[in-house]
């Protein structure tokens, strides 16, 4: 096949642009530190933070109460300032600009709604302030009513909303003036269950179809796993890991991330060429390690298989209890030096897993489940 | 309904209105029934000394903004009695608006504390209401008199040279008056404030709104409840002030309040006093009524 001639110089700028084009982040925060408070009592919300945030993908900021995630989306919206560092929008440095000169939008938690304002006109006060013209004002409302399904909607007053309805008219409002970047403060925490699922699959949607940078922010690591891109794991003010969900839940860097996101089980070893040598003397095969000493291994209680106690290289055990889900029962046991492992086994039809309290059993672990994880 | 559900019916009704007889007796005895006692005396002529004679007249009502020449009795307009009704609406008006304009930061400030400091700013916020308030208002005769403390203070840091007349002029009369009533601006526009979610003014300031925005599209509009009440509670008592315009406008300065006053006194016109009190609350209700439907419709279009 004919390659089409393009002459060097120009295919190589064409090659380059390209790259710096997919290289420039949508949102990005470098070595961002927030103290609250002075002195003594002074508080490090974030510590040193670093990340990148690329254009058009769900970014969900994940970890348990007070890590510092509000703290960092409100350095994106700028309604905080950082005490150092910067923060940078498509490669721009915005860290003292104030909010309403950011091209950031914010979904509130409690969804902030005006309530002197009809939902439409609630939808429209983002492009009202811009100044656009009122025939587009009126054009884009109704296009992100539409967006939302909340056409019938219009002209009732937010206080007359369902909670979802007043969930989705915040979605409207802020993705009305075309931010370049969406922030969303855990917006599905006040919905129940059923609406909360429902939600999370109209995000999803909302994202794909807008092509907007989705930051969003959780503590249900359910909910960060299904919906993002990619996922950065928060904890003490400090980013733990950033990468896509199946990397963070199969490779952990730390026990912090392991056991944060899913059940875990961790077995003291030491480690060897290529192995792992756990505390009761079996050996865990870990190709391509290539370290000694002390180490700590992880492995899910779905990937722990239970084998006969007669085979050949599995870990002796013993079964000290069963607790039945329903989908799936967990069976916990103990190895020999008294350390203790969950696996998770499927419910066969019967629900009977054919196991008996203080039965010696042979544990195994699925080729590669098993990660040397940091402290 | 049945016949037993509709005898049901009948009875709490009249149970209803058994219960409110306290009230209905009240209201009659000190509301409609002294109202009727000036309106019928105002139609009445005056009294040699005072009080009225028992005939009908309605010279009380023409001498609301009518004169008789005491020439040839023809009637003309009596421009003192309408610069009065001037001076008073104005007076009235610009208290409102300088109430307005400390009350509002004034009651931002303290909603915005904490909720200990709250308390206790509000209680100094109402410790003016414990003093008396003639003395209130001798008080501030004190202050801005022309050896007073203000013209003292200005003299000796050399702004100006010779003392400002403040004392015995419109401004101060509506600078007292609004010194007196600034509570009553105050409490209702901080109860609005307290009430209003500060998420809000970061969600404006997220969509591009400018501060001045702000205020004006969010603020405004959602404490307008708090800026009416507190408006009528100052506007209403200012229309109808006594003791303030007579201790700093210096008898000179009269408004409605003292004309009233005058014609139950010195005047010896009870009639005319009285149809100037109709009159007052006249003017009263229906700036009420106005203001009230300017602001409904207002709100009704959403901005
Ligand atoms: N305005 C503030 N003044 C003082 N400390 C603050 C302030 N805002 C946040 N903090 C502190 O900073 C830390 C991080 O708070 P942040 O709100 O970012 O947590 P979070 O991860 O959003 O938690 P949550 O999941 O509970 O919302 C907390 O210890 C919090 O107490
Ligand atoms: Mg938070």
């Amino acid at each position: 096949m004919l390659r089409p001639r393009v002459p060097a110089a120009q295919y190589d700028q064409n090659q380059r642009e390209r790259v710096t084009l997919s290289q420039t982040n949508a949102v990005e925060a470098r070595n961002a530190v927030k103290a609250f408070g002075e002195g003594d009592n002074s508080v490090r919300a974030l510590n040193d933070v670093s990340v990148e945030i690329r254009k058009g993908e769900f970014f969900t900021l994940l970890g348990p109460s007070g890590c510092g995630k509000t703290t960092l989306l409100r350095l994106i919206a700028g309604f905080e300032m950082p005490t150092s560092g910067t923060i940078l929008l498509d490669g721009q440095d915005i860290t003292y600009l104030p909010p309403n000169k950011r091209p950031v939008n914010t979904v509130f938690q409690s969804y902030a709604l005006f309530p002197h304002l009809t939902v439409a006109q609630n939808v429209g006060f983002g492009l009202q302030m811009q100044g656009r013209p009122a025939a587009e004002v009126k054009e884009t409302t109704a296009r992100m009513l539409a967006l939302v399904k909340l056409e019938s909607m219009a002209n009732r007053k937010t206080s007359q909303l369902s909670g979802g309805q007043q969930q989705r008219v915040a979605l409207a409002r802020a993705l009305a003036p075309q931010p370049k970047v969406l922030l969303l403060d855990e917006p599905l925490s006040a919905l129940d269950l059923k609406l909360r699922k429902e939600m999370q699959i109209e995000l999803k949607r909302l994202q794909t179809e807008t092509g907007i940078t989705f930051v969003f922010v959780t503590h249900d690591q359910e909910e960060a796993l299904t919906m993002s891109d990619r996922v950065g794991v928060m904890s003490a003010g400090k980013l733990q890991q950033v990468g896509a969900p199946k990397d963070i839940y199969t490779r952990p860097v730390n026990r912090f991330v392991a056991s944060f996101i899913g059940e875990t089980n961790f077995l003291s070893a030491t480690a060897e060429p290529g192995a792992a040598r756990l505390a009761t003397g079996a050996v865990v095969e870990m190709p391509g390690l290539a370290r000694s000493g002390p180490v700590t291994v992880t492995v899910r209680p779905e990937q722990v298989r239970l084998v006969d106690a007669s085979e050949p290289g599995a870990i002796a055990a013993t079964v000290k209890t069963l607790v039945y889900f329903g989908t799936d029962t967990h069976c916990y046991l103990a190895l020999q030096d008294g350390s203790e492992l969950v696996a998770r086994l499927q419910s066969p039809a019967t629900g009977e897993v054919g196991l008996q309290q203080g039965q010696q059993v042979g544990v195994r672990f699925t080729p590669g489940a098993a990660q040397i994880v940091e402290d | 309904m049945s016949a037993a559900e509709k005898a049901q019916a009948a009875q709490s009704t009249r149970n209803g209105w058994l219960l409110s007889t306290p009230a209905l007796v009240i209201l009659t005895l000190f509301a409609v029934g002294p109202l009727m006692i000036v309106a019928v005396y105002s139609f009445l002529a005056p009294g040699q000394y005072g009080n009225v004679e028992w005939q009908f007249s309605l010279d009380g009502w023409r001498g609301i903004l009518w004169t008789k020449d005491i020439f040839d009795d023809t009637y003309g307009l009596a421009d003192a009695n309408v610069t009065i009704f001037w001076r008073s609406i104005r007076l009235s008006v610009l208290t409102t608006l300088l109430t307005f304009a400390v009350g509002f930061p004034t009651a931002w400030f303290i909603a915005t504390r904490p909720a200990k400091s709250r308390a206790l700013w509000l209680f100094l916020i109402t410790i003016p209401f414990w003093t008396n308030l003639l003395i209130r208002t001798y008080a501030i005769n004190e202050v801005i008199r022309n050896e007073g403390l203000l013209n003292t203070l200005l003299l000796k840091l050399g702004v100006i040279s010779a003392p400002i007349q403040l004392l015995y002029t419109d401004t101060a009369v509506f600078i007292g008056m609004a010194y007196v009533y600034l509570p009553l601006m105050v409490l209702p526009l901080f109860a609005a404030i307290d009430r209003f979610d500060m998420k809000l003014l970061e969600a404006a300031y997220d969509l591009y709104a400018s501060r001045m925005q702000v205020l004006r599209r969010v603020i405004l509009p959602i404490v307008k409840p708090g800026i009416i009440a507190g408006s009528i509670l100052v506007f209403v008592p200012s229309l109808g002030a006594y003791v303030t315009p007579r201790v700093l406008g210096g008898g000179k300065q009269m408004m409605i309040g003292n004309f009233i006053d005058l014609q139950f006194g010195q005047g010896r016109n009870w009639p005319l006093g009285a149809a100037l009190s109709l009159t007052l609350l006249v003017i009263v209700t229906a700036a009420l009524l106005i203001y009230v439907k300017y602001a409904n419709r207002d709100t009704a279009h959403g901005h």
